[in-house]
């Protein structure tokens, strides 16, 4: 088989091109830490309360050490249960300071869900039967829409919190 | 004797006249592929308008049943009957059909058309508001599966015909090398086989009996695995026709010869290699499968960026080898005297152009820890509304303009042509804003799949909708583009003038070089393939059961069942 020479040419520059950028991603994977989550802790999706991290009394946000936080987050159709205010009303805000590493761990009581901090790498798929987990340093203060971002029934699109990230 | 004459010429060339009751089979395919174009057009516009927030669906219908009609009748429809339809046609061309095959291949239209027919009540009784990936534990009706699982037979069954079409034709012309576009023909059906047995796996194993209650739970990671092991190979069975439409169509179209018929027999063998083991880039922030094995499928996924390379060069060789032996002068001559007022050239090349940032913004998608910043956020509906939607569509069109009136006994005529050329001039333009709009408004984090909603009012929400706006002006001039297209297409069926329009095959060089016989191996393609396969999934699958947890009970309610 006859390759001209120019294309021979294009086909080493691409090939090129190609293990360089593999390179990079593999460097950022493996040595850095950048892969995407993949904990693969299982729970059980009839009874997500049986995992400590899941009881009512542990949803939402809990402060384990200065600048570090945990949210622990129930998914259903179609709310996020972020646990309650000491009003006893629904948390539906999150606030934490700026530069704070904030652990998330959400997992499904129904069906697959989405979870995406929008504008954010915070972007998981939730599955039932899984925990999703995903641990970040918040270093943009704002207010973040976090929504569901994979389809889970006709009220998928008023699944929604926020998260502000303050000075 | 003007036809008669023909004939013999293009018998010379390996080229068989197709009959009568050929053709009928072939536009059959056709006609279902148009009319679904219509109707998931249609779907289309009722959506950009809902996420406008400027109107709301009349009569209760669900924006996501509307979504999923889309969905399934664009994605999966349109161009499946469209694909096998145009299969059928270069079968029929160059290696000829016997009255069985033809029988069969009426058997596996009907089969899909049922299949088709019961999908289509499911969605439309609102009973599987479930969208085209079906994801569980999501239950539809068990019509909708049913029915998904009857399309894929029928495709099967098409594949099937293919293959014998091809073998027949070997017995008959021993040592001689396959035509070109029966070869490609062979690789994508092969493709097709191959990359469906994982749906049929997941539809006919998992979701029948689960949904019909034999069994109580599913196995939603085991699910989504074989969905994905066959959807994104789905991807490259649109792309390979309009491959071969570009490798062996154009070169005639724009008056020259084929650059290489062993490098683009090549390029579709990596493709087969390629498109299948590396499903995982579409789980890449799924929880339930192993980083490591997320990365391998990842490297395999990128090997396709060398025959999409290949098949670059080879585009812009066969322009610049045509304008130059033409005499065109200069650096770009060839380039300024391409035939830009024939809709057959122009209407894929706008494709080829599309596929440019289309390729890279895959290539972003793919990008393992890179794709949290775009995974389920409309950028990605962005993206294939380039690929799928621009650069395969305007390929399918481009075919239809002579393909149409080549079945059908007629001509396109200089005013058909005009129409299709402001047809693709529509259909950039409005991609260009819808597209452009879904790529942004995603990089700001705004998810796909979603009906209107201002997410209880923030500043970023704000943002988007101003983008969801734009997507709804493209896709308004979109769907004008659907009209006119649906126009041409009943032009070109019943109206055009009686006539004899070229089917397009481009020749060798007359001093080609041979093509290696190596390429007729296909125990060897085969077998790689698997092997492939086999690398990719083995590790991981065995791991995704091992490690499962308990399955899912099914979930109706949610899709307002």
């Amino acid at each position: 088989m006859h390759l001209h020479k120019y294309e021979k040419i294009w086909l080493l520059f691409g090939i090129g091109s190609l293990v360089v950028f593999l390179l990079v991603l593999g460097y950022g994977a493996f040595w850095q830490g950048t892969h995407p989550q993949s904990h693969g802790i299982t729970i059980d999706p009839n009874n997500i309360e049986s995992n400590e991290a899941f009881k009512p009394e542990n949803l939402g946000l809990t402060q384990v050490e200065e600048d570090k936080y945990i949210l622990n987050i129930a998914a259903s159709a179609f709310y996020y249960d972020l646990g309650k205010d000491e009003d006893g009303n629904a948390v539906r805000h999150i606030r934490v300071p700026k530069g704070s590493t904030v652990l998330f761990q959400v997992a499904s009581k129904d069906v697959v869900h989405g979870f995406n901090v929008a504008g954010t790498n915070v972007n998981m798929m939730v599955e039932p039967g899984y925990i999703s987990s995903l641990e970040t340093v918040m270093k943009n203060p704002g207010t973040y829409t976090i929504v569901c971002n994979e389809y889970c029934g006709i009220g998928h699109h008023m699944m929604y919190a926020t998260l502000e990230v303050y000075e | 004797m003007e036809l008669a004459k023909k004939n013999i010429d293009e018998q010379s060339l390996g080229q068989l006249t197709i009959q009568k009751t050929e053709s009928k089979l072939y536009m059959s395919y056709i006609t279902v592929a148009f009319v679904a174009l219509l109707i998931g057009g249609l779907m289309g516009l009722l959506q950009v308008f809902v996420r406008s927030g400027r109107f709301t669906l009349p009569f209760g219908i669900d924006y996501y049943q509307v979504l999923t009609v889309h969905g399934v009748i664009l994605g999966l429809v349109l161009t499946t009957y469209f694909i096998i339809g145009f299969h059928f046609s270069l079968m029929g061309k160059t290696v000829g059909i016997s009255t069985k095959q033809r029988k069969l291949a009426w058997l596996a239209f009907w089969i899909m058309v049922i299949g088709t027919v019961l999908t289509a009540t499911a969605i439309l009784l609102g009973q599987a508001s479930v969208l085209y990936t079906f994801y569980a534990p999501l239950q539809a009706h068990p019509a909708f599966y049913i029915g998904l699982a009857m399309v894929i037979i029928g495709s099967w069954i098409a594949g099937f015909v293919n293959w014998r079409q091809l073998y027949v034709w070997k017995k008959a012309h021993p040592r001689e090398k396959s035509p070109l576009l029966a070869f490609m023909v062979t690789i994508n059906t092969l493709l097709w086989f191959i990359a469906t047995l994982g749906v049929a796996a997941a539809v006919l194993i998992q979701f029948i009996p689960w949904s019909l209650g034999y069994a109580e739970t599913i196995n939603v990671l085991v699910s989504r695995t074989l969905f994905w092991y066959f959807g994104h190979p789905l991807v490259y069975f649109w792309l390979l026709p309009a491959y071969m439409a570009w490798y062996a169509i154009i070169p005639k179209i724009i008056g020259g010869k084929l650059f290489s018929d062993s490098l683009a027999r090549m390029s579709f063998v990596l493709f087969l290699f390629f498109s299948i083991p590396v499903g995982f880039h579409h789980q890449l922030t799924e929880p339930g499968i192993d980083p490591t094995w997320k990365f391998i499928q990842v490297a395999l996924t990128f090997m396709v960026v060398i025959p999409s390379l290949m098949t670059a060069f080879s585009m812009f060789a066969t322009f610049e080898i045509t304008g130059r032996r033409k005499g065109f002068k200069g650096l770009f001559g060839w380039f300024k005297h391409l035939p830009w007022k024939d809709v057959r050239f122009l209407a894929p090349f706008i494709g080829m152009l599309a596929f440019i940032p289309g390729g890279a913004g895959g290539i972003i998608n793919a990008s393992h820890q890179m794709n949290a910043v775009v995974h389920n956020t409309i950028w990605v509906t962005g993206h294939f509304h380039l690929t799928v939607a621009t650069t395969v569509m305007l390929t399918f069109f481009g075919i239809s303009y002579w393909l149409i009136p080549h079945l059908r006994g007629r001509t396109l005529t200089p005013k058909l042509n005009r129409l299709g050329i402001i047809q693709a001039i529509i259909w950039t333009v409005g991609m260009t804003i819808m597209s452009g709009a879904m790529h942004i408004e995603g990089l700001l984090g705004a998810p796909r799949r979603s009906s209107y909603s201002e997410y209880g009012g923030g500043e970023q929400v704000s943002e988007w909708i101003g983008y969801q706006l734009a997507q709804a002006i493209g896709g308004t001039i979109l769907f004008i583009g659907i009209i006119l297209m649906v126009y041409i297409f009943i032009k070109l069926t019943f109206f055009a003038p009686k006539g004899d329009e070229e089917f397009p095959i481009a020749e060798e060089e007359p001093d080609a070089e041979q093509t290696p016989a190596f390429f007729e191996n296909w125990k060897l393609w085969i077998g790689i393939t698997v092997a492939l396969i086999l690398f990719a999934y083995t590790i991981p699958f065995v791991d995704i059961i091992q490690n499962s947890p308990p399955g899912s009970v099914p979930f109706d309610w949610p899709i307002g069942r």
